[in-house]
């Protein structure tokens, strides 16, 4: 499939800031049933920093804005032929451990309620079985509902209210999968959703769990599937933070706020016009 | 009775070490003393040393008692311990490579993937990445103890940021101001050049992008920081800026430092600030004391950070059990310091020995340091035997147990005269290009009578530490 994307990030500064540094992971990641056909990120007054492939195998890119600004723009534009690879991630290098992943963090944290999502599962005889089932589980525990949780929701307290949005389906799939014993990660990425090509509020995220003898697997309980063609992928990490696609800090007083438009459309048409 | 070696004395005879120092003790009268004793307080007073050794917190005013009595190795003593000290440095560096990298050592099978990979201090952001020179550690702070004449054992390898080396340079510095003499009658072999090696060693491990003699500066918490005073004593000896986090910023590639003449680009870090505060981009969001974007830099070649992120890893209690194993894997020798035997309360049959033996050992905490949270079994209550039995088990895998070592003593001034006090001794190699050691390190001396706590925290004071010339 032929995913043309189009995301726009706008930070608004309620009074100039000295300068931005933003660290970015928005390169496609380079593994099977993905090829970059064309892509390019820009930052508005933007100086390019230092590149490098990290351990996990995502391309991180360093970016600083001298000000003083009152606003910038990050804009990602693309396309990208997609395979479907069934959920696997194959060809894709990376030297980061997959123990590594059983570690915890604030918002993946199993508490009892989450604990129990796991009870039953026996991922010594199956893991692979054992992750669909977390993932069907997490669909049905957590309802996909969009405003009802934020950025800093854990994934207990989204179990807890029962709703959520995909960054909270993604942190409960990690935290029961880890607390079973299975490696577990963050995926950020960009998905096709519906055929309008309307712009969308935020990209997508995922879960990815580890599977001996097959690999890093995605499941995706907001759709309740595994990744296939409609998705991109472009990093990962042990939670939404770490797996951010942009992390950025403002020297100065200003309030920051900011305005996300992402369009994923099939095909080669051209991209809207930002205004 | 255990009996300890004393380090002066052999029976009645004194050792060859410590013979000039016999007449200069005989020939002090207790009012010369304690004169001197006032004098060298005053001194510690006025450069203002008072913080408190390794990070120990406490009273940042206070000072830590100096023991004018100095600890002596002879030059061919000391011989063995660089050779010990170096090989072990190498080895850690060589883990610490590894563990970011393929992580041989794991698929070997030396050491469990678990305690590595899930160890807190093990650094996700910086797999893939080889510093220059391949150094993560490159001021290796080792803490030993001796038991005799020839048995060394290291009780924990310090690969982060460890403390204490203004303590060796002002010990000095203090007793040659003091006891001229006794300068002229010993050949002490000197530590003066520390600093310089230090920048050296620094400047060695300038990052891929450098292409001009290489800025150093040290990157500080600030001055409420109770090693402040270390911070800003290194950077004064080496000639190189003290900076905070909001001094340096990074735009494009690089990393720069504010300066009256404008930005200057800076090109080796020495941070005395841990790596969770280093950069609020990469690490805990809401540091003020670090440098954000500064991981992106690193890691692009930009800037080198020393140590560099994730050096922690190998100076876990933990791993500390598998330092030998390191040696042998990477370097094909046989460790020339021992370990000190070390039961891991998280291994069930260990837990039982410690269980069943508690009034023997000494009990750490894997995380713990500055002698808090520690139990000296032959030295403890009953009550605190039980609190810590409770303490193991709730948790295990928190603990280790070593057996309580019979640690050495040097003769130390006390109240009442003159006595021997035991002693560890930290000694700061560094790792840059080359590996190098000066002769010498820091003395700690447990004041208390028949304490083996050397800790400030606990009542421990310093030495100045001599390493003879043959």
């Amino acid at each position: 499939m032929l995913l043309t994307v189009d995301h726009v990030t706008r930070y608004f500064y309620d009074q100039p800031v000295r300068g931005v540094v933003q660290s970015h992971r928005l390169m496609p990641s380079q593994c099977a049933g993905q090829k970059m056909l064309r892509w390019k990120v820009t930052v508005s007054d933007g100086q390019m920093g230092g590149g490098f492939r990290d351990g996990a195998g995502d391309w991180v890119q360093g970016w600083t804005v001298l000000g003083p600004v009152n606003e910038i723009t990050v804009q990602v534009t693309g396309q990208v032929e997609t395979v479907d690879q069934a959920g696997v991630l194959r060809g894709h290098k990376e030297l980061t451990p997959a123990e590594a992943y059983l570690r915890k963090t604030h918002p993946t944290e199993a508490d009892a309620a989450l604990a129990a999502l796991a009870e039953g599962l026996d991922p010594a005889k199956d893991a692979l079985a054992a992750a669909h089932e977390i993932s069907a589980r997490v669909s049905d525990a957590i309802l996909y509902t969009p405003d009802t949780t934020n950025a800093h929701t854990t994934a207990a307290e989204a179990l807890a209210q029962g709703t959520g949005v995909c960054q909270d389906q993604a942190h409960a799939v990690i935290a029961i999968a880890r607390h079973a014993g299975l490696p577990a990660r963050y995926v950020s990425g960009y998905l096709l959703v519906g055929l309008d090509g309307a712009a969308h509020d935020a990209a997508h995220a995922w879960a990815e769990v580890f599977i001996a003898g097959l690999g890093w697997v995605g499941f995706d309980p907001a759709n309740r599937c595994c990744p296939d063609d409609r998705y991109i992928r472009l990093g990962s990490g042990l939670d939404s933070r770490h797996a951010a696609m942009i992390r950025g800090i403002a020297r100065g007083q200003g309030e920051e706020s900011l305005v996300v438009s992402v369009s994923v459309q099939e095909g080669q048409i051209q991209s809207q016009t930002q205004q | 009775m255990t009996s300890y070696f004393n380090e002066m004395y052999q029976g009645n005879s004194v050792r060859a070490p410590y013979a000039r120092l016999q007449d200069w003790m005989s020939a002090m009268p207790a009012e010369l003393r304690q004169m001197k004793q006032a004098e060298a307080e005053a001194l510690f007073r006025r450069i203002g040393i008072t913080f408190a050794v390794y990070g120990e917190g406490g009273d940042p005013d206070r000072l830590i008692p100096f023991d004018m009595f100095p600890r002596v190795f002879s030059g061919t003593e000391w011989a063995r311990l660089e050779r010990g000290i170096k090989q072990r440095a190498r080895a850690l560096n060589a883990f610490l490579v590894d563990v970011y990298g393929r992580g041989e050592i794991v698929r070997a099978g030396r050491i469990p993937a678990r305690l590595v990979y899930l160890n807190e201090a093990y650094e996700k952001a910086v797999v893939g990445f080889v510093p220059p020179k391949g150094v993560y550690s490159h001021i290796v702070g080792i803490d030993l103890v001796r038991t005799g004449p020839d048995e060394f054992f290291v009780l924990e390898d310090n690969c982060r940021t460890p403390s204490g080396v203004s303590y060796m340079l002002e010990n000095r510095e203090i007793m040659m101001r003091m006891f001229p003499d006794l300068f002229r009658e010993n050949r002490i072999q000197p530590v003066d050049s520390y600093p310089e090696i230090l920048r050296r060693t620094l400047a060695s491990v300038a990052p891929a992008k450098c292409d001009r003699e290489p800025t150093v500066v040290i990157l500080t918490p600030g001055h409420y920081n109770s090693a402040y005073y270390e911070h800003s004593f290194l950077a004064d000896l080496m000639g190189v800026e003290l900076v905070e986090g909001q001094d340096l910023f990074v735009e494009g590639e690089f990393v720069f430092m504010r300066t009256t003449e404008g930005p200057r680009r800076v090109d080796v870090i020495y941070r005395r600030i841990d790596d969770a505060f280093i950069d609020p981009l990469c690490f805990r969001p809401d540091s003020m004391l670090g440098v954000p974007g500064l991981m992106d830099v690193y890691r692009s070649g930009g800037v080198s950070i020393c140590s560099a992120p994730g050096a922690g890893v190998a100076d876990d209690k933990a791993v500390y059990t598998y330092v030998p194993e390191m040696i042998r894997f990477y370097l094909g020798e046989e460790p020339i310091l021992n370990n000190v035997p070390t039961w891991q309360c998280g291994k069930s049959d260990d837990l039982a020995y410690v269980l069943a033996h508690l009034d023997e050992l000494v009990v750490k905490e894997v995380h713990g340091s500055g002698g808090y949270g520690m139990l000296v079994g032959p030295k403890a209550s009953a009550d605190q035997v039980e609190l810590f039995r409770a303490r193991i088990t709730a948790n295990p895998a928190n603990y280790i147990a070593q057996p309580t070592l019979a640690l050495s003593t040097t003769p130390t001034f006390v109240a009442e005269g003159i006595a021997p006090r035991h002693v560890d001794l930290r000694p700061y190699c560094l790792v840059g290009e080359r590996i190098e050691l000066v002769p010498g390190g820091l003395t700690r001396v447990a004041l208390t009578e028949g304490s083996l706590v050397v800790n400030s925290s606990q009542g421990g004071g310093v030495k100045d530490t001599w390493v003879l010339a043959e």
